[in-house]
């Protein structure tokens, strides 16, 4: 559905995007992920045929961008960073006016602007002015403009950015009942986002892809042993840090304990295995039967946030880390 | 041809719902009819003053309240021009919603033609409550209605043109205010180089006096259509819209 070869864009002193080459299938779902600054709104933006590329080429739907973006354009969806809506239009009529920009005909636009809204719940605001409306509302009626003409192609630039958590799901909800019919591009910083919505994945940094592949493949490459955090409290608040430790090394199969907080309540500690073993129930059992409290016990590897870090030799941005880290800790 | 259409109504609704719309109407009628009253009494009152020494003064409609009343305005509208197109790219450069026009399925001569129609068509409302001033003329006088249609006609190219400048200068800022200021420069700079024409004789006068604007409005005024005038004001407004192409395709390359 999308292929792409050598796609550069250079700015006049940097290269936003570095001959990057990629193909999608129809139907799939890509995940764009990349560091601040890694250009994936610029190859979206050329994609979209609104930059246009210093070299390379590529194809949506079977149309070259720099032959027939009017036919390109015609096959795309297109959510911008900042979602492109006018203020002082009501819902209702934005949709409109961008169902006619799209060249829906008079007697679907009315259908489809009701589909849109219905789809991305924005049909309660529908009369409502969207500078009025709070940016979650804004981004949602974005995310309607965008399917509202019924694309083959939809590219979605952070769709996710500013929704609150119940939007954040139905949003990814949303974005996955839409595959199938329709090939989609997403961008986006958050990992969890990328394991939970796409099946392909393609990492840029720097302008440059490192590395394209399944989400599932990926989790798999980095994940050359399992490590496991384990909260342990003592009854009536007298525990040995030092015993659980060396309790913990016992265990069959663990290679390492690393004391990560230790106190007379509770100490906590990461336990590493070896490859493809578990150890979460010894570990269990022996913390219980040495008669302490075993507080919790949870998967502490976030393997694509280290396929991430490992690939693209950067700090996790805070807000990376901090989304990851809830959702790693609902992962459990 | 549809696409035009789509732009140029969702400009013009803009214009109506902010007040910006409703200010230049106003503002125009107002002075419009301030110049009107003030005409139409100055020339009564030389009629009558004719008619009072007993030898009635020949009475022109035409060539002493039409043509001076729409001189004035042409200067009047150069203040108010900058204000029609200051927002039309730059605030969808602002806003990112520029971004959506450029990839949606229409070419940027379609997006800029919808909207510096929706900027002519704003101008020609303003125009038309002069003409309702004027009508007062027909009322009461015996005018002719072909050289008030000529000048009108005259008006609107003029304006036209200073429309398509004022297009383009706001494809190149995302600043509205900055594109309102160059614009309002810019007119004003295409008027007063007529007066070097006082330097008789050197080319470079001569030249500057052909492109300046007000050389060619003069005989539109008088109710006369004068080919070279013609072709003056709608070489500036392709001029201006060629260059508002070559600026958005600019965009493409910088963003
Ligand atoms: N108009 C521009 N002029 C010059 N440089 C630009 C322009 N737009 C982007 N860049 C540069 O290109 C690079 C890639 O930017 P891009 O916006 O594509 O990153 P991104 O991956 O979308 O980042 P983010 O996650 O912050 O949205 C950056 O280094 C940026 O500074
Ligand atoms: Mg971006």
């Amino acid at each position: 559905m999308i292929t792409v070869k050598g796609l550069t864009k250079r700015y006049a002193r940097n290269t936003a995007v570095d001959h990057i080459s990629f193909e999608v299938q129809k139907g799939q779902i890509v995940g764009f992920l990349g560091p601040n600054g890694a250009g994936k709104t610029t190859t979206m933006r050329m994609l979209t045929c609104f930059l246009t590329p210093t070299g390379g080429s590529a194809t949506v739907a079977g149309f070259d961008i720099l032959e027939q973006p009017l036919e390109v354009k015609k096959r795309i969806g297109y959510l911008p960073e900042t979602p492109p809506v006018y203020p002082e239009m009501r819902v209702g009529e934005y949709l409109s006016f961008v169902g006619q920009l799209k060249g829906l005909s008079r007697g679907d636009l009315e259908s489809r602007v009701g589909y849109a809204c219905e789809r991305c719940s924005v049909a309660d605001v529908r009369n409502k002015l969207i500078g009025k409306l709070s940016k979650g509302y804004r981004q949602r009626v974005g995310l309607a403009q965008a399917i509202i003409h019924n694309p083959d192609v939809l590219i979605l630039d952070e769709p996710t950015a500013g929704l609150d958590p119940k939007q954040i799901n139905e949003t990814r909800d949303l974005i996955k009942s839409l595959a199938g019919d329709h090939t989609i591009i997403l961008s986006t910083h958050i990992l969890p986002e990328v394991s939970q919505t796409c099946e392909q994945v393609i990492i840029i940094n720097k302008g440059k892809i490192v590395a394209t592949d399944s989400v599932s493949n990926l989790q798999h490459r980095a994940r050359s042993g399992e490590s496991v955090l384990v909260e342990v409290g003592g009854r009536n608040g007298n525990l040995d840090p030092a015993a659980v430790q060396r309790k913990l090394e016992q265990v069959a199969g663990v290679n390492r304990v690393i004391a990560k907080s230790d106190g007379q309540k509770r100490a906590i500690f990461e336990v590493e295995s070896g490859p493809n073993k578990s150890v979460r129930g010894d570990v269990a059992r022996a913390v219980v039967e040495s008669g302490w409290d075993l507080n919790e016990l949870r998967a502490a590897s976030m393997s694509l946030e280290e396929v991430f870090l490992q690939l693209t030799g950067t700090e996790a941005p805070a807000e990376m880390e901090v989304v990851a880290a809830t959702a790693g800790g609902q992962k459990e | 041809m549809k696409n035009i259409w789509i732009i140029c109504r969702k400009e013009l609704r803009s214009y109506f719902v902010s007040p910006i719309g409703y200010i230049l109407l106003v503002t125009f009628a107002v002075i419009a009819g301030f110049f009107f009253w003030t005409i139409v009494n100055g020339v009564l009152q030389v009629t009558m003053e004719a008619q009072l020494e007993g030898e009635p003064y020949p009475m022109n409609i035409n060539e002493q309240i039409i043509r001076p009343l729409l001189l004035n305005l042409s200067v009047i509208q150069l203040l108010l021009i900058p204000l029609i197109t200051m927002r039309l790219f730059a605030e969808e450069k602002r806003t990112g919603t520029i971004e959506l026009l450029a990839t949606s399925p229409i070419t940027d001569v379609e997006v800029i033609l919808g909207k510096w129609l929706a900027a002519v068509l704003m101008y020609s409302c303003m125009l038309g409550t002069v003409v309702l001033d004027m009508l007062f003329l027909f009322r009461y006088g015996q005018a002719a209605w072909k050289p008030l249609a000529v000048g009108c006609l005259g008006m609107l190219l003029q304006a036209g043109g200073l429309l398509a400048i004022g297009t383009f200068i706001s494809s190149l800022t995302r600043n509205q205010i900055i594109a309102g200021a160059v614009t309002f420069g810019a007119c004003l700079l295409l008027f007063v180089m007529g007066w070097v024409s006082a330097y008789d004789g050197a080319t470079w006068a001569t030249v500057l006096s052909y492109l300046s604007l007000n050389s060619h409005f003069d005989s539109f005024a008088k109710g006369v259509i004068d080919t070279k005038d013609v072709i003056y004001d709608v070489t500036v407004i392709f001029v201006g819209l060629f260059f508002t192409a070559r600026s958005m395709e600019s965009l493409r390359w910088r963003s």
